[in-house]
C-alpha cells in the first residue's frame, strides 16, 4: 500500500514535468509575444525598451535554458513575477485566489456527493416513480447543458424574475448559492444516475435478498447492505468530477465575479503571463493528480477485495 | 471462403460455428442496432432536432430575414417584436438571423471537429493497439500524459496562443480530443486481436496491414462510432465555451457561445439576448445527447 502511494506519487514527476514541457511549447512556438503591445493596432514599443524587457525577464535567453531556469525556480517555489501583474509574484496572486476556487469547488463537490446519492438512492428504491423521472431529468440535464448556459438560466430565474439572490459577487453566504448550484448540478446529476443504476443492481443481489430474509428494516438494508456495496462504482466518478468542478469553476466565477483562480486564468492566457500560465496548468494538474489519487486508495476502503 | 471474411456488423453477431446457421442477414449486429435506435423515442426526437439544426446550417442564406452583420442603431436592444422575432442585440442587429448563422457554427465544428478526432485518433490507437512493442509503450505514455492535461484548460491555451478562429478551433479540438479515441480504439485492437477469426485470417497468409483493414478495423468501429457521437456535443459545447470567453469565433461571424458570452454584461436589463442563445445552446447538446445516448444503447443493449 505504502510503496503503491509512493510509485503513484513519483510518477506525478514526470506527468507535471511532461505537462509543463507541452504548455512551454504550445506558448513559444505559437506567433506572439509577451513583450507585443497590450492594445489592438498599438504602436509596438521601441525595440531598445523591447530588448530591456527580454533581458529583465530572461526572455532572450535560448529556450531550453528559460525552461530549465523556470523548472528550477519552481522546485524551490518560486513561480516568478507575473507579466500582467507586473509588481506581483505569482505565488503571492495564486494565494489570494486558490483558496477561494477551493472553497467554492469544495461546497460544490459536497452539494453534488450528498444530493447525488440522495436522488439516486430515491430513485432506486422508487424506480419509475416522481423521483426517478426527476433524477434521470436533473442527470441528462445536468450532463447536457454547459455550465454558463445553467448560470444565464439560474441568474434570470432567481436574480431577475424572483430576486432571491445577488446576481454576483463574493461578499456573503447568499451570494455563494448560485455559483456552487451552478458548479454542482452536473455532476449531481451524473452522481444520481449512476448510483440509481448501481443501487438497482445490488438491490436484486442476494445478499440484499438474504438481509430482508433474516427480517432487518428497511432502513439497514438499504444503508448498511445495499449502499456500501452500490458505491464502488459512483466512487470512479469523483476523479472526472475533480475535473469537471475544476475547469467549470473557471467559467461560473467570471459569471459570478468570484474572486477566484478563473478570472486570472483567461487574463493570464490571453495576455501571454507565461509564469502565471505555467504555473496555473501546474497547479490544476498536480491537483487533479492528487484527487484521482485519493479516489483510487478509496476503492481499498470500501471494497476489501482490492489490495495494492 | 468469402462468407469468412468478417464484414462490419456481421460476425460479432455470429457465433464461431455461423457457416452451419448460414447467411444471416437479418439479424446483423448493425441492423438490430438499428432497429433499436429507431424505437427509441427519445434518441429519434433527438435525430429530429439535429436534422432540422443541420437543415438551419445549410439554409441560413434563405431563412434569416435579415444580414447578420446589419446594424441598426435606431433599435438597440429591442426585446421581440412582429419585425424583430427575437429582438435586437446591443448594435441592433436582428437577434434571430445571427442564431440562425449560429447554428452553422455549432454544426460546422460538431461535426468537422469530429471527423478530425477520427482521422488522428483512430491511426495512433490502431497502430499502438496492432502494433505493440516499443511503438506501443511510447503512444501509451503520450496517451497518459495528455490524458492528465484538463481538456478544456489546454484548448483555451491553445486558442490564446493561436489566436482566435475556426481554423484554430478545429487544431485546439483535433490536438487534444484524439486522445479518447485512440484510447478506445487500443483497447479494441488488444481485444480483437487474440480473436480467433483474426488467427484464422493469419492463417490464410494475410498480411498485417489487411488483418488491421479488413478485420480488426472494421470489428472496431461500434465504440468508435458511440465516441464520435459524444464527442460531437462536446465539440459543440467546447466551441461555445471558448467563444463564450472571447477566444472562439471571431465577430462579426456569430456563434451561440459569443453571443451568450457579449449578452451576459447586459443580463440584468436585456436578458433576451443572452437566454435565446443559451437556449439555443441546451437544445442542441440535448439532442446530440439522446441520440448519442440511443446509439450507445442500440449497440449495447446490455447497458440498458
Amino acid at each position: 500500500m505504502l510503496s503503491y502511494v509512493a510509485a503513484r506519487l513519483l510518477w506525478l514527476v514526470p506527468t507535471l514535468l511532461a505537462m509543463a514541457l507541452v504548455t512551454f511549447l504550445v506558448m513559444h512556438a505559437t506567433p506572439g509575444s509577451p513583450l507585443d503591445p497590450v492594445a489592438e493596432g498599438a504602436n509596438p514599443l521601441s525595440p531598445e525598451a523591447q530588448k530591456n524587457l527580454a533581458a529583465h525577464y530572461g526572455l532572450d535567453r535560448p529556450l531550453p535554458e528559460q525552461f530549465v531556469i523556470f523548472v528550477g525556480n519552481a522546485l524551490r517555489g518560486d513561480f516568478g513575477n507575473s507579466f500582467v501583474y507586473k509588481t506581483r509574484s505569482v505565488t503571492e496572486i495564486l494565494r489570494g485566489a486558490f483558496p477561494v476556487s477551493l472553497f467554492l469547488g469544495t461546497m460544490a463537490f459536497v452539494v453534488a456527493t450528498v444530493g447525488g446519492l440522495a436522488l439516486g438512492i430515491l430513485a432506486a428504491i422508487h424506480q419509475n416513480r416522481g423521483w426517478d423521472y426527476l433524477s434521470v431529468t436533473l442527470a441528462t440535464f445536468g450532463v447536457a447543458v454547459p455550465n454558463f448556459v445553467l448560470a444565464v438560466f439560474l441568474i434570470v430565474l432567481f436574480s431577475i424574475m424572483v430576486p432571491l439572490f445577488p446576481t454576483g459577487g463574493w461578499d456573503s453566504p447568499r451570494t455563494w448559492v448560485l455559483p456552487t448550484v451552478t458548479l454542482a448540478l452536473a455532476p449531481l446529476g451524473i452522481v444520481a444516475r449512476y448510483t440509481r443504476a448501481s443501487m438497482l443492481e445490488v438491490i436484486r443481489a442476494d445478499y440484499t435478498l438474504t438481509a430482508r430474509a433474516k427480517g432487518l428494516a428497511e432502513g439497514p438494508v438499504i444503508f448498511k447492505h445495499a449502499l456500501k456495496n452500490a458505491l464502488i462504482p459512483v466512487v470512479t466518478l469523483l476523479g472526472p468530477m475533480f475535473a469537471a468542478i475544476g475547469t467549470g469553476s473557471f467559467f461560473v466565477e467570471s459569471i459570478f465575479r468570484v474572486p477566484g483562480m478563473g478570472r486570472f486564468f483567461v487574463e493570464s492566457m490571453t495576455g501571454r503571463d507565461y509564469p502565471m500560465i505555467m504555473t496555473v496548468i501546474l497547479v490544476y494538474g498536480a491537483f487533479l493528480a492528487l484527487m484521482n489519487l485519493v479516489v483510487d486508495l478509496l476503492y481499498g476502503v470500501l471494497d476489501p477485495r482490492i489490495r495494492y | 471462403m468469402a462468407s469468412l471474411t468478417p464484414v462490419f456488423g456481421t460476425d460479432v453477431a455470429l457465433s464461431p460455428g455461423s457457416e452451419a446457421i448460414g447467411p444471416a442477414r437479418g439479424t446483423s449486429l448493425t441492423r438490430d442496432a438499428f432497429r433499436r435506435l429507431v424505437r427509441n423515442r427519445l434518441a429519434m426526437l433527438g435525430l429530429i432536432v439535429v436534422v432540422l439544426m443541420c437543415l438551419t446550417a445549410i439554409f441560413a442564406d434563405v431563412l434569416a430575414p435579415f444580414a447578420y452583420t446589419k446594424t441598426n442603431f435606431g433599435r438597440l436592444n429591442e426585446p421581440p417584436s412582429t419585425q424583430h422575432w427575437l429582438g435586437t442585440d446591443q448594435l441592433g442587429r436582428d437577434l434571430l438571423s445571427r442564431m440562425i448563422y449560429g447554428a452553422r457554427i455549432s454544426m460546422i465544428v460538431g461535426l468537422g471537429s469530429q471527423a478530425i478526432v477520427v482521422l488522428i485518433g483512430v491511426p495512433i490507437g490502431a497502430l499502438s493497439g496492432f502494433a505493440g512493442g516499443r511503438l506501443d509503450l511510447v503512444l501509451t505514455r503520450l496517451i497518459d500524459v495528455m490524458y492528465a492535461f484538463p481538456r478544456l484548460l489546454f484548448v483555451i491555451l491553445l486558442m490564446s496562443m493561436l489566436g482566435a478562429g475556426l481554423m484554430n478551433i478545429f487544431v485546439a479540438i483535433g490536438l487534444t480530443g484524439w486522445v479518447f479515441i485512440a484510447r478506445q480504439t487500443r483497447a479494441q485492437m488488444l481485444a480483437i486481436k487474440e480473436k480467433d477469426f483474426v488467427g484464422g485470417a493469419r492463417a490464410l497468409g494475410a498480411g498485417g496491414w489487411r488483418i488491421l483493414g479488413r478485420h480488426l478495423l472494421p470489428n472496431a468501429m461500434t465504440p468508435i462510432v458511440v465516441a464520435v457521437t459524444f464527442g460531437i456535443p462536446e465539440a459543440i459545447f467546447t466551441e461555445a465555451a471558448l467563444s463564450f470567453i472571447g477566444v472562439g469565433i471571431n465577430p462579426p461571424t456569430p456563434s451561440w457561445g459569443q453571443m451568450v458570452g457579449e449578452g451576459q454584461q447586459y443580463l440584468r436589463t436585456y436578458w433576451h439576448l443572452c437566454v435565446f442563445p443559451s437556449i439555443a445552446i441546451a437544445m442542441t447538446m440535448l439532442a446530440f445527447t439522446f441520440l448519442g445516448d440511443g446509439v450507445r444503447d442500440a449497440f449495447d443493449p446490455r447497458q440498458t
